[in-house]
């Protein structure tokens, strides 16, 4: 087994540890710190492939900037097993089972027919990932994409502001 | 390729990463006594003189003392994280010296050795992420000290450093408009040719905002508003002894050395030595001296900002909360925003030869 394999597994075996934990676990502050191992392990994977970029952008953004602002609120209500509201309804748990257990069945059926189990992933030579080349993708090839979603990005600040403004 | 790696390469790199992580210990230990002495000589006093000549075993005696005291963990907190949070806060300033260029390169063994642990094409996006995991390492203590007022603290520390984290980004986007590379050792030689090759005269607005930001993420007085005494009882330490304690108190050193230095190396021309040509010097007294002078060069300009950071610490006081939040929000942000956009709007005019 090479060492990039090894890492490959290594960092699988982390991300779905820490995924199973994020819901297992009895108290949220350590659910949302097993989310952080799983964005780390993700961001390993990201610079396995040789994306830099995103790996790093991984980090700040997610691991950095939105679980801080989760791990703030959990901390500022206190939120634990004891305060959360009991789960009554039998049939819901039943309920919710089976239809994530048959979107689960379709998914699979769906992916065992596609192309893409056949086509392997470029392990650390694709450049496309090193940030001078993604720039440019960006800024040529997927512009509009890119545009719409800075505008949608937009509204949903200018969203929270409005929402924010109300109560005061 | 990623992993093809020889055995020299790995060598010297354990070799660098060892000589950095020793070097950055001493001088954040010597700057603790450095602190004291500064703020002695501020208010006319001597300082620390008992310990050895001058006082200087005084930094040895500080953590003699530190590791000899009683740890205490609160009996109703989160045994595991309460540890966990002084060694993250550790762990995360010690990180941002991996992408820092300390020098240019030695020659030894007929191997050229560059004196930089890492040079990833991401240098500078690196150091943003180690910075914004830094948080942790004190919200993580802070909750499982079990202590409303470390809660307080850790909070304050949190969204201080979120908000003051963009500002940061956005004065530093107008620097690599300009550099048009996120490579820290690019950066510095870009910043060789002559003395006003460096970025502070082009950037001079968005040296400012960093150096505030600086200031801000390293929870520094004006900002040192996440362990005020006065009304937190110390913040996010409060419930901390012995050495879990040292640690968080050293890690603010480590990160206040790191940051110098991440500023040398951004605005003030790394190891650039300034007025003279550095490969006639090469020539004259070979590569490995140049080095070595290198190093000395860029230690003494992050010992300067050091200095700067204490300076500031003994005489400006400390900001209210909402005055913080208002000059990160309300001042940094806005300016930080045209300085960019300033900065995008000349570098397209002159691309386009000044036609508008």
């Amino acid at each position: 087994m090479s060492a990039i394999e090894i890492m490959f597994w290594f960092l699988s075996v982390l991300a779905l540890g820490a995924g199973v934990m994020v819901v297992a676990s009895k108290s949220p502050v350590y659910s949302i710190l097993f989310l952080i191992l799983t964005f780390f392990a993700i961001s390993g994977h990201y610079i396995l492939l040789n994306a830099q970029f995103l790996a790093v952008v991984n980090v700040i953004v997610y691991a950095g900037a939105i679980m801080v602002l989760f791990l703030f609120v959990v901390m500022l209500m206190n939120l634990n097993a004891e305060s959360e509201p009991h789960q009554k309804n039998k049939w819901l748990l039943y309920i919710g089972g089976i239809s994530g257990g048959s979107l689960l069945l379709v998914i699979v059926a769906a992916l065992k027919k596609t192309v893409a189990t056949t086509q392997l992933v470029q392990m650390n030579n694709g450049e496309v990932g090193l940030i001078k080349n993604l720039g440019i993708k960006l800024f040529t090839d997927y512009v509009f994409p890119f545009e719409i979603s800075s505008v949608l990005f937009l509204s949903a600040m200018i969203g929270a502001v409005v929402i924010s403004k109300k109560e005061g | 390729m990623l992993l093809s790696i020889g055995l020299p390469l790995i060598i010297e790199k354990l070799v660098l990463i060892v000589v950095v992580v020793m070097s950055s210990l001493v001088i954040a230990m010597y700057a603790t006594f450095a602190e004291r002495k500064v703020a002695a000589i501020m208010q006319d006093r001597r300082g620390p003189n008992r310990a050895g000549p001058f006082g200087l075993l005084q930094p040895l005696a500080d953590g003699l003392k530190l590791f000899f005291k009683e740890e205490i963990i609160p009996n109703l907190s989160s045994k595991f994280l309460f540890i966990l949070g002084p060694c993250l806060a550790m762990l995360t300033a010690m990180m941002t010296g991996a992408v820092i260029p300390w020098g240019d390169k030695v020659h030894f063994f007929g191997r050229d050795i560059s004196l930089q642990i890492a040079d990833v094409n991401i240098g500078i996006l690196y150091v943003f992420g180690v910075v914004s995991m830094g948080v942790y390492g004190i919200m993580i203590g802070s909750w499982a000290s079990n202590n409303k007022f470390s809660l307080m603290g850790g909070l304050r520390a949190a969204s201080q450093i979120i908000s003051y984290e963009l500002a940061m980004g956005i004065a530093l986007i107008a620097l690599l408009m300009t550099t048009g590379t996120l490579s820290l050792k690019e950066i510095v030689q870009q910043q060789q040719e002559h003395w006003y090759s460096w970025n502070i005269i082009k950037q001079p607005l968005g040296f400012l905002i960093f150096l505030i930001c600086a200031f801000a993420e390293c929870n520094r007085t004006p900002f040192d508003l996440p362990e005020a005494e006065n009304e937190l009882i110390g913040g996010y330490h409060t419930e901390y002894s012995s050495m879990k304690l040292g640690f968080f108190l050293f890690a603010e050193y480590i990160n206040m050395f790191l940051s110098s230095s991440v500023m040398v190396s951004l605005f003030f021309g790394g190891y650039d030595i300034p007025f003279v040509n550095d490969a006639s010097l090469a020539e004259s007294i070979g590569t490995n001296w140049v080095a070595l002078i290198h190093a000395g060069v860029f230690l003494f300009k992050a010992a300067c900002f050091l200095f700067l950071f204490m300076w500031v610490r003994w005489t400006i006081p400390r900001f209210r909360y909402d005055q913080l939040m208002n000059l990160g929000w309300k001042i940094l942000i806005p300016l930080a925003l045209i300085n960019m956009l300033a900065t995008g709007a000349f570098i397209l005019l002159q691309q386009n030869n000044w036609h508008f």
